[in-house]
């Protein structure tokens, strides 16, 4: 027992002494006189190597697999908010209170430490298409998905219950269950309000699976680029690689928010006046003025 | 003016066998919103091929009524059976409601057209979509079957050319008629109207009417909750008046033109006609 526990220990305890290395590290530099060596941050863009693909390949797979899992839960949840049976909706909000309200830091954590050294859960690697996804990861994905679901409980409920009631009833007149009512008529029209808050949780998942680091063997985007660090050619290099990990988040995030606009336009169908943001518009952050903010330009408040 | 196409249950092929001369069948209908009882002692009936039209004032309750007959609402007390059976609900041994399993009252309510004042069209579905939702997914008929009937009813109802038009780009009488045709392809043996044109602007209220008076032509049994007395005295069978959850008054529409009994009735036809 004592020796399956003790190597957990001494890896939980390494992440931590490395997080703080890091910190040191880093003051360390700032009171040094710092040589920047800028082409390391061009290198890390423009040329990148097997590792940073790696790294961008890994948080993207990442963020959608924990993306999909958050949506299913997120549907569950908020069906379960909204249901008319008093233990379900106990239970949607027991769950929504507690994840919501609780550090993810905190959650990766237990997820994956707390369940394995207490050996309720090990995390064995697992195979999956000639693929070995280890532990970490899976707990990663795991802790990522379960939190974003009850972020998108909330946010599936509101959509919900912006549709109108009648067409709950619509359906039902016409010999519709309340299983097929929703799936074919309530939630697609939900999914309109639901897109655009989606779309910032997606943005936002894609950055927060650099929490990850602390389960130490996640290589995703945030993790590669702090290994780099202490290695070879690019050691001290903190600042230039950490700027280049921001641009490459910032890049992922930028094609999210271009997919998210075609997606926003495909789901318009059917909606008279209000038009999505185009590409331009919601990249650039350009709008055109239409009739109504020339009215409000002109009338001169 | 909308050329109302003639045969318009034809083309979900006519009306459905009687099973029963009574369709509906209500008796001693009590409803309550928590402490207000909203029926106090609903009882009528409606024979096959009958046009039943509700009048009375706002609040009397008769939303409510039609609401219960495809049990969109529960009741406390009394029955409501349609083609002879019960909706909504079975007796248990002792006699007692208890209410039926979901599946069960979706079952039923396939055979029990609504429209709805609001006309409650499914705004991302274009009209065609519309009409073809329920035949496809409830009653699982093929899809390119239920277009050809789908185009057949929206034809009928003046609306072939907008066929492929969204509800948001329909004006309401428009859409209301998209909403009749949507529950004539479910081919039911009753239809419920709830004040279907009192949303609609004045000009687009004689197309509706004309679509409905069609169907009441052709044999539909129909239950309209609706102030137009010149549709009732085109082609009702029999009016009733509610007022306060009761029906105070049942009639031919002529009755009602003629010589009202009840001094109510007699001051909320002054106030609508
Ligand atoms: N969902 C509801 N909850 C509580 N009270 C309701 C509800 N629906 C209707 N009522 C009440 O029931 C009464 C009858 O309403 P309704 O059937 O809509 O009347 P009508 O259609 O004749 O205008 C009204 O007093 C109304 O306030
Ligand atoms: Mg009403």
């Amino acid at each position: 027992m004592a020796f399956v526990i003790a190597p957990m220990r001494t890896r939980l305890g390494r992440t931590l002494a490395g997080c703080l290395g890091l910190v040191l590290l880093l003051s360390g530099c700032a009171k040094s006189s710092y040589q920047y060596d800028w082409s390391i941050f061009f290198n890390s863009i423009f040329r990148p190597d097997g590792f940073i693909l790696a790294g961008v390949w890994l948080t993207l797979s990442i963020s959608v697999i924990s993306q999909v899992i958050g949506i299913v839960l997120g549907i569950f949840g908020a069906l379960g908010k909204t249901a008319r049976l008093l233990p379900a909706r106990w239970l949607a909000n027991l769950y929504v209170w507690f994840f919501r309200g609780t550090p993810l830091l905190v959650q990766i954590t237990f997820f994956f430490f707390g369940l394995s050294v207490t050996k309720i859960y090990t995390w064995p690697p697992i195979n999956l298409f000639g693929l070995t996804i280890p532990g970490e990861i899976q707990a990663g994905i795991f802790a990522l998905g379960v939190n974003e679901g009850a972020y998108m409980s909330e946010i599936v409920r509101a959509g919900i219950l912006s549709i109108d009631p009648g067409q709950l009833e619509a359906a039902k007149s016409l010999g519709m269950t309340y299983a097929r009512a929703m799936r074919r008529i309530v939630l697609p029209q939900a999914a309109r309000v639901i897109v655009p808050p989606l779309g910032n949780e997606f943005n936002n998942m894609l950055k927060t699976t650099s929490l990850l680091v602390i389960l130490g063997n996640v290589p995703e985007l945030y993790v590669t680029f702090s290994r780099k660090n202490g290695s070879g050619p690019t050691s001290f290099h903190p600042f230039e690689l950490f700027l280049a990990a921001a641009v490459w988040y910032l890049l992922l995030t930028t094609i999210w928010s271009i997919i998210q606009a075609f997606i926003e336009r495909r789901l318009g169908r059917g909606t008279a006046g209000e038009r999505p943001a185009s590409i331009r518009e919601r990249v650039f952050g350009l709008t055109r003025p239409d009739a109504r903010t020339i009215g409000t330009i002109t009338g001169g408040r | 003016m909308v050329q109302v196409g003639k045969d318009l249950l034809a083309t979900v092929g006519g009306l459905p066998a009687a099973t029963s001369p009574i369709v509906v069948e209500a008796s001693d209908v009590h409803k309550w919103f928590g402490h207000n009882e909203v029926l106090k002692g609903i009882s009528l009936t409606v024979k096959r091929q009958e046009v039943l039209v509700v009048i009375g004032p706002s609040g009397s309750g008769k939303t409510t009524f039609i609401r219960c007959v495809n049990h969109l609402e529960k009741i406390q007390q009394g029955r409501i059976k349609v083609n002879g059976q019960l909706i909504g609900y079975r007796e248990d041994a002792n006699g007692k409601l208890v209410e039926d399993r979901e599946k069960n009252i979706a079952m039923q309510r396939r055979d029990i057209g609504m429209v709805f004042q609001r006309f409650n069209l499914f705004p991302h579905k274009t009209a065609l979509e519309n009409v073809t939702e329920a035949p496809c997914q409830v009653r699982g008929i093929r899809e390119d079957e239920a277009k050809t009937i789908g185009m057949g009813l929206l034809s009928r109802v003046g609306l072939a050319h907008k066929s492929d038009a969204f509800p948001a780009q329909l004006s309401g009488g428009q859409q209301q008629r998209v909403a009749i045709a949507r529950a004539l392809a479910m081919k039911p043996a009753l239809m419920l109207f709830d004040e279907p044109t009192s949303a609609l602007d004045p000009e687009m209220i004689g197309e509706v009417l004309e679509v409905m008076k069609e169907l009441a032509r052709e044999g539909m049994t129909m239950i309209v909750v609706s102030h137009e007395m010149g549709f009732a005295r085109e082609v009702a069978d029999r009016v009733v008046m509610m007022d306060d959850g009761q029906i105070i008054e049942d009639g031919t529409p002529e009755h009602f033109f003629t010589n009202p009994q009840h001094e109510r009735t007699k001051t909320f036809l002054s106030k609508i006609l």
